[in-house]
């Protein structure tokens, strides 16, 4: 039987991990390379990286780890890779097909791409042709309207689009996209679980496995989105300030009844 | 991880290796993530090396043949490259361990559906076809699933019965003779998950990205 996913999100920002709050706040909480290995001794199911840096100034310091400074998004993802043996997804600032496959070759298995497939919904099909639909991900910041709806949100969050969610996944699927990143600006560090109606909204709208994000205060909030539809379920945040996060996560989702790697 | 020592190879090697030292291969002939498979080798201390041209294979003791892409076009340019005879040399004249992956497991059977009927390199007999999708099983089948191990085959030595694995396929073998099948996977349907036919190995999931499980299946298939 098909698992469930319990997937951490470890966002980078000019070469150093971040803890995320309503897209703008971000904190430093370590080394984006020790922080994998970790992981990995975890055992995880998935790993998700997004580089969420907006300047291209990158400094993984001499802090508080043995890890030597990188000063490249691709050398961390090189480092990364070599200690990571679960399925990794790249993503943020990717905008052409040399950008992927500079990232395939440096052992990413799946990217994320976000602003430029809105920008450029050709993009996805030209990348699901290429490197196959499995390896695409089209992330999705969601943020929701005065009147209910949803709206997709670029660029960190900061550009509006005038696109209604429901009508962009759908978009995104039909142009060859093998899964959907889902996040909500307005639930990003809240801590206080998915936005369950989203998640719905998405999951009902596309047939690929949809990865639920943000929101995930603590593990039990995990299930709400398995419920909703989500294939996996993500969490940036409570990765980081809760010791044992991936056993106790998948031990609230089997509690849910829910089947999971453990 | 569960360690056992009872690793007895059922292989014969008609060549033996002029060194004791394993030497692996992966295929590179331009589709599937070889990144990832030579730094799980190299994880487990394994001396891994992409190897592009199909002359430089002479040296090499156990081969990977990766894959992620269409099954006709990856044959296409199995041809093109020239890798088809060097190939065939390794695993069936040498008689040397070669292991398939994904679409690389695909590759060894007889012919493949995938859009229009293709010859594969027709080592195994039988077919490959598409998943049947239902409700509740989508295709592509992505995710880590749990594959039931048959039999004591030396890719599977330490492993329990039960294991979870990575897959990302829409397609799997159809093997004539299902004897050679050694692990089932069952979504929406039950299909083989993992091979063995004398010297050729095979496994439809990604042991590379299966954490302990694929790294110790890894190990397992140098000791080969």
């Amino acid at each position: 039987m098909l698992k469930t996913r319990l997937i951490p999100v470890l966002l980078l920002k000019n070469g150093l991990l971040v803890r995320s709050e309503g897209f703008h706040t971000h904190q430093v909480i370590g080394n984006p390379v020790h922080e994998a290995e970790r992981f990995n001794e975890w055992n995880v199911d998935e790993l998700v990286y997004l580089d969420i840096s907006r300047d291209n100034q990158y400094d993984s310091r001499r802090d508080d780890t043995k890890v030597a400074s990188l000063t490249d998004p691709l050398q961390i993802l090189e480092r990364v890779s070599q200690t990571c043996f679960m399925p990794l997804t790249w993503g943020g600032g990717i905008r052409t097909l040399d950008d992927m496959r500079q990232r395939f070759a440096r052992g990413a298995d799946k990217i994320t791409i976000n602003s430029q497939a809105v920008e450029t919904p050709a993009l996805i099909s030209e990348a699901a042709r290429q490197f196959g639909s499995q390896a695409i991900v089209v992330s999705v910041d969601a943020k929701k309207t005065a009147t209910g709806d949803y709206e997709v949100m670029i660029h960190g969050g900061r550009v509006q689009t005038g696109l209604s969610v429901q009508d962009w996944v759908g978009i995104a699927e039909s142009a060859g996209a093998g899964e959907i990143f889902l996040q909500s600006l307005d639930q990003d560090g809240m801590a206080e679980g998915y936005d369950v109606d989203l998640i719905r909204l998405v999951t009902s709208r596309v047939k690929i496995p949809v990865v639920a994000c943000s929101g995930v205060g603590r593990f039990e909030d995990y299930a709400a989105g398995v419920e909703a539809g989500a294939s996996a379920v993500a969490a940036a945040n409570l990765w980081h300030f809760k010791e044992l996060a991936d056993r106790a996560g998948k031990r609230a989702l089997a509690k849910a009844g829910i089947s999971v790697r453990l | 991880m569960t360690q056992s020592n009872s690793a007895p190879s059922n292989l014969t090697r008609s060549t033996p290796l002029n060194s004791s030292k394993t030497s692996v291969g992966i295929v590179d002939y331009g589709r599937g993530n070889l990144t990832s498979v030579r730094n799980a080798i190299q994880a487990i201390g394994g001396n891994a090396q992409v190897i592009g041209d199909p002359a430089n294979i002479d040296n090499i003791s156990h081969l990977i043949l990766p894959g992620v892409g269409a099954f006709g076009e990856a044959m296409e340019r199995l041809h093109h490259s020239g890798w088809v005879s060097a190939l065939h040399a390794h695993a069936m004249v040498r008689r040397r361990p070669l292991l398939g992956i994904c679409l690389g497991m695909q590759l060894l059977m007889e012919s493949g559906t995938e859009h229009g009927i293709h010859a594969g390199l027709g080592w195994i007999a039988g077919t490959v076809s598409k998943l049947t999708s239902t409700s509740d099983c989508r295709v592509p089948h992505i995710g880590w699933n749990d594959v039931e191990l048959v039999t004591n085959s030396p890719l599977l030595v330490g492993l329990n019965t039960r294991e979870d694995f990575y897959f990302v396929h829409s397609y799997a073998v159809r093997p004539t003779n299902e004897s050679c099948v050694t692990g089932w996977c069952q979504q929406g349907e039950r299909f083989a998950a993992t091979l063995q036919q004398e010297n050729l190995f095979a496994t439809q999931f990604h042991p590379e990205k299966s954490q302990r499980a694929g790294l110790r299946l890894l190990e397992n298939f140098l000791a080969c």
